[in-house]
């Protein structure tokens, strides 16, 4: 029996992603021109973020994988991020003198890995998805291999890495044994009370909360986000985080055993997620480490929303649509902003990523104004200041918390925001305000690589987009479309 | 007791033995050894359950080929005894509790809810060989073909970390 060639369509993107990872491995020895690889790698990006476009909406192999709005969005956001952080990659590969085509490679694999997380409607699906990405993920951390960072970074993240997923797969072994299936729409008819069926869903939270780096699942995070190559560590802090948001949230939405009995799990997490990561980022000197544990508060705030969406699908009014618009909304700007202040970082960084502390951005308002504006605009947008993406990501956050009257979690949600403010201004005001201590060292950078400002480019004017003009793609994240196929 | 009760519990006694002792083993080879224990003991388990062409799988693969190589590497390596870490201390005065507890959970959850379990989705289907093979290239034909890539991705990675610098 082959696939129809409806369902070959609707995993095009896929297809086109992997395609293209394994044209280059082919082309590699061919080719020893740099730039070329790039541009190969970024058109097989784009290409399969456009090949959503014919796609039809429904279910296909046999109910595998569920192509509809939801995943439409997911697969733009990965192939955006996969995008921009190959445009970003060249020039560091450059200085770093790092092979470029199995990087590109390896960035294009992770990223069908996350479209596959992206619309996967099985479990299994979802767990070969989950590890496509996942390999990727710790080989590119090792990448920098004359370096001992980077090397920690890959094997702390491969043997963490490797320990949550076998949470993920026993809860997908639990769940099927208490269900007899390991499709969603099958598993959301079981008994909702069987402890062997809440035990699976509490494992597999347990393995996906390890991928987003929430509390107390956290730990790999600052050291694997330090030690990846800075290109690396922008695809980690956006594509796979959002990819396993969009599967946590797909499997809580269809089994409606989880909605109740995740709301506690997710608001512990989300409290400890927030505090951990903006306590820990404020005793942070190095910028690189400090966005880390940054990126951890911001899966606490995403988690508010989450347990926005499980009071509110009890509203027979609005149902939960408000709260997944939050998430998704949420989560583009995240990410967005994420890759483009890991690229100045990566920039500023210059050969070995040496230049990484605060001392090293003093003065750069004077010695790079664009960068520092750049880079200001992007801490704010994180901060979730107004005109930028990360206010409207914030402000819808909160409405959704308020309206499931959760008070308290706003209250904490608003203490780290304050929190935040500190070490994100901090590094502000280090850029603008302070002089470089001594002679600023001869060989650190003087201005964005090209491909580099392109990438902070698109993303400023994105974050601008959002946070000025947020209506066009928060009517697409509310239609009606996305929010009865995230059910 | 029924002789099929007997010989689960001896094999599960062996994995769970194999499994502990391939942990405190500090001899890497012994730790090999014992894993090799733990496969055997799975591929029994998994006879006894009907599934013919995974336990052949758990032996011929698991039990034979990465397990040669796992010895091939301890040898190549020359690895010794392993040392132990004052890190080691912590993991055996929090960890082993933590462990045991959430044994005790998981093991409580699936006590509690052995009554009320569904049958197996396809009862006797799913032991044939042939069952087997039909559902993978029909039902479960996308992530069967995804699994080529994940090989794919595992191979260019272990390219990537291991060759030379040039």
């Amino acid at each position: 029996m082959t696939p129809s060639a409806a369902d070959l369509i609707r995993v095009l993107p896929e297809i086109i992603w992997c395609g293209f990872g394994v044209l280059l491995m082919l082309l590699q020895p061919f080719l020893k021109n740099r730039q070329g690889l790039t541009l190969f790698a970024m058109v097989g990006a784009a290409a399969g973020t456009l090949a959503t476009y014919f796609g039809q909406m429904g279910s296909g192999f046999f109910g595998l994988v569920q192509f509809d709005t939801y995943s439409l969005f997911f697969h733009w956001l990965v192939g955006l991020v996969a995008f921009l952080v190959i445009l970003a990659s060249d020039s560091y590969l450059e200085r770093e003198n790092l092979a470029p085509a199995e990087f590109y490679a390896l960035i294009l694999f992770a990223t069908a890995g996350m479209g596959v997380l992206a619309s996967a409607q099985e479990l299994l699906t979802a767990f070969i998805g989950l590890e496509m990405s996942s390999i990727s993920s710790y080989v590119l951390a090792g990448y920098r291999r004359d370096s001992v960072k980077s090397s920690e970074s890959a094997v702390k993240y491969f043997l963490l890495g490797s320990f949550a997923t076998a949470f993920f797969l026993y809860g997908i072994a639990l769940v099927y044994g208490a269900s007899g299936s390991t499709n969603l729409m099958q598993i959301a008819s079981a008994d909702p009370g069987s402890n062997l069926l809440r035990l699976g869903l509490a494992l597999i939270l347990v393995g996906l909360g390890f991928k987003v780096a929430a509390a107390p699942f956290q730990v790999w995070t600052p050291d694997v986000y330090e030690g990846a190559p800075t290109p690396v560590t922008a695809l980690f802090a956006a594509g796979p985080k959002a990819a396993t948001f969009a599967l946590l949230l797909r499997i809580f939405t269809t089994i409606h055993a989880a909605t109740d009995f995740w709301f506690w799990a997710f608001w512990i997490l989300a409290v400890v997620t927030m505090f951990v990561g903006n306590l820990g980022a404020l005793v942070q000197t190095n910028v690189k480490r400090m966005l880390a544990y940054s990126s951890i508060a911001h899966a606490g705030y995403t988690l508010v929303a989450f347990a926005a969406v499980t009071t509110m699908k009890l509203d027979p009014e609005t149902g939960a649509a408000p709260a997944y618009a939050a998430v998704l909304f949420y989560l583009l700007g995240y990410s967005l902003v994420k890759v483009g202040a890991f690229t100045i970082v990566s920039e500023i960084g210059g050969q070995g990523e040496r230049y990484l502390t605060l001392d090293d951005f003093a003065g750069l308002g004077t010695r790079q104004p664009l960068a520092a504006a750049a880079m200001t605009l992007f801490l704010l947008s994180l901060l979730g200041m107004p005109i930028t993406a990360g206010f409207f990501g914030k402000f819808y956050v909160f409405k959704a918390a308020i309206n499931s009257k959760l008070i308290w979690l706003v209250v904490l949600m608003t203490i780290n925001t304050a929190i935040g403010a500190y070490y994100y201004l901090r590094v502000i005001v280090v850029m603008y305000m302070r002089e470089h201590k001594g002679d600023v060292p001869a060989d650190a950078a003087t201005s964005l690589s090209p491909t580099a400002a392109m990438v902070v480019a698109v993303v400023a004017l994105a974050t601008l987009y959002l946070g000025l003009l947020p209506n066009h793609v928060l009517g697409i994240v509310l239609s009606q479309d996305l929010i009865l196929s995230a059910r | 007791m029924s002789g099929v009760l007997v010989i689960f519990f001896v094999l599960a006694a062996l994995a769970v033995f194999g499994a502990v002792s391939l942990i405190l083993q500090s001899h890497p080879i012994h730790s090999a050894l014992s894993l090799i224990l733990v496969m055997v003991s799975l591929a029994g388990l998994y006879l006894l359950m009907g599934a013919e062409f995974i336990a052949a799988v758990q032996i011929i693969v698991y039990g034979g080929a990465v397990m040669v190589l796992f010895v091939f590497v301890i040898m190549l390596l020359n690895a010794g005894v392993e040392e132990r870490t004052n890190f080691s201390k912590l993991a055996t005065f929090g960890g082993i509790p933590l462990a045991l507890a959430l044994g005790g959970i998981i093991a409580a959850a699936i006590a509690r809810s052995s009554g009320n379990l569904p049958p197996p989705a396809a009862s006797g289907a799913m032991t044939s060989t042939r069952e087997l093979s039909k559902l993978l290239f029909s039902e479960f034909v996308y992530p069967f073909e995804l699994t080529s890539f994940l090989i794919l991705v595992a191979i260019l990675g272990a390219i990537v970390l291991a060759q030379r610098e040039n």
